[in-house]
């Protein structure tokens, strides 16, 4: 591929006052998802009906900027028409491009909307050019999310031999990085983010402050207890503390957050055609403060990559937003290969 | 933290009343603001809000088109806590929940769905534009 000009900034909207946040502070693409088990943020009170979606789309669209609908869970059985219902809805609606998983979804779109722009998510699981090009011949995707699991080296390799774009996470919580695979979800509560659009749901969630701290419990069953003054992190499983030889830490992985600000330059040289910022579940005043801050940074950096330089109130701000007030490059770097 | 005076006369004020005003503001605004059908889906559902350095709260339940206030003592599905300063920020949308929640300044405790289901609830009202003049002036003064 040859490098785009410059880095889209794709920003998250979990409502429509998110939505038009994220437009007038600088965001390139909104992606929201519909108030069902077609998207991975399937949350009480969350996402858009017909009406909030259509005034969304019109609100971005006549100021320039994308709007990408995620259906980016996998059709349950009995229940395919909810999915494609989603998709004849977007595509109304004149979205720029739907975010997709499912294999059968996505011969549904290309069959019923040929015109419609079909881009590969995150919970899709490719991590390699050979499985991107697989989508791009037999579905014509558009673009692949890459999944968080790839060193910045191998990331190069994946945009240099992929036949399409190639968008990667540049902000937000992380999970155990095995997304679309990961059943811990399930396992503890009998709902995942594949099937019905949500990790650790929250009617399984329950916190309580005790004498002993703060104890929260998924499906009844402890995952943390947190002492005055520890930073409290998503309830998921992949982020609890436990007991293991007598030792009580974090066994599978800290809360923290992804933040790639550092390594535009780098995805900018080597031909990333957009960053995504998680959280469409966090509300306007995160969009808010990390879409400008974000916009700001793709900015100077394209203006001169050479002199771009991450200036520490950005840092600080992001920071403050993440889960466990810290941040990481995730795999993007590996000092150990 | 609040001035220690007015920490010591919100804590001496009979819960009550203030609930019975907050009610009836909820009531007065919330339907038209929020939607009707919003609130329906928590119909029933009851709150109880918790200002940790006034050392008062409130509490109400959710019943059709109005908000109905709730003796203290009264059992609720869901109780919110945090400092004054902090439920005025998430009020003017300065605030993020979540981050205020990773640095232990709010609680939800209780039904964690109804919270977060009233928590987006919130997110989703499209405040009026004067009210983001408002906002943009206690930006520049006071929180």
């Amino acid at each position: 591929m040859t490098a785009p000009k410059r880095i889209e900034l794709v920003c998250p909207a979990g409502t429509l006052p998110a939505l038009k946040t994220a437009i007038d502070h600088g965001a390139d693409c909104v992606y929201f998802g519909f108030r069902n088990d077609t998207n991975a943020r399937n949350f009480g009170g969350l996402n858009f009906d017909a009406k909030a979606a259509a005034e969304g789309v019109r609100y971005a669209q006549l100021r320039g900027r994308k709007v990408l609908v995620a259906l980016n869970t996998y059709a349950q059985p009995g229940a395919f028409e909810r999915w494609t219902r989603a998709l004849d809805l977007a595509a109304d609606l004149g979205v720029d491009a739907v975010i997709l998983a499912d294999p059968g979804l996505m011969r549904y779109a290309v069959e019923r909307h040929p015109d419609l722009r079909l881009h590969l998510s995150v919970q899709g699981s490719a991590t390699t050019y050979e499985a991107i090009n697989f989508y791009v011949r037999h579905f014509a995707i558009k673009r692949a999310v890459l999944p968080r699991v790839l060193s910045l080296a191998q990331v190069e390799h994946v945009v240099g031999s992929a036949q399409t774009e190639i968008e990667v996470f540049g902000f937000g919580s992380l999970c155990v990085m095995v997304e679309g695979r990961c059943a811990l979800s399930s396992y503890t509560t009998g709902e995942g983010p594949n099937t019905v659009g949500v990790c650790s749901p929250a009617k399984a969630v329950r916190w309580q402050d005790t004498a002993d701290g703060l104890e929260v419990r998924l499906n009844e069953v402890l995952i943390d207890r947190f002492a005055t003054g520890d930073k409290a992190g998503y309830p998921t499983l992949c982020k609890g503390r436990y007991v293991v030889r007598d030792d009580t830490h974090y066994a599978i992985e800290e809360p923290t957050s992804l933040n790639t600000l550092e390594l535009l330059p780098q995805l900018l040289q080597m031909g990333v055609a957009a960053v995504k910022i998680e959280g469409r579940q966090r509300s306007p005043a995160y969009v808010a403060a990390v879409t400008r801050i974000w916009r700001a940074a793709i900015d100077a950096c394209t203006a001169a990559p050479s002199r771009f330089a991450v200036r520490d109130a950005w840092m600080g701000e992001l920071a403050n937003l993440s889960e466990g007030r810290q941040t990481t490059l995730g795999a993007y770097h590996r000092p150990w290969r | 933290m609040l001035p220690p005076l007015v920490r010591a006369v919100a804590s001496r004020l009979p819960a009550f009343p203030p609930a019975v005003v907050c009610a009836l503001t909820l009531s007065l605004f919330a339907p038209r603001v929020v939607g009707r059908d919003a609130l329906a889906t928590l119909e029933g559902r009851t709150f109880r809000i918790v200002v940790r350095d006034a050392g008062t709260s409130v509490a109400f339940r959710i019943a059709p088109e109005r908000f109905v206030p709730l003796r203290p003592g009264h059992a609720v599905d869901v109780t919110f806590t945090a400092n004054a300063v902090d439920f005025l920020r998430l009020a003017a949308r300065r605030a993020d929940p979540d981050t205020l929640f990773f640095d232990r300044r709010l609680l939800i405790e209780g039904d964690t769905e109804a919270g977060l289901q009233l928590k987006n609830m919130l997110d989703a009202v499209e405040l009026p534009r004067w009210f983001s003049g408002i906002r943009e002036k206690q930006g520049r003064t006071t929180f």
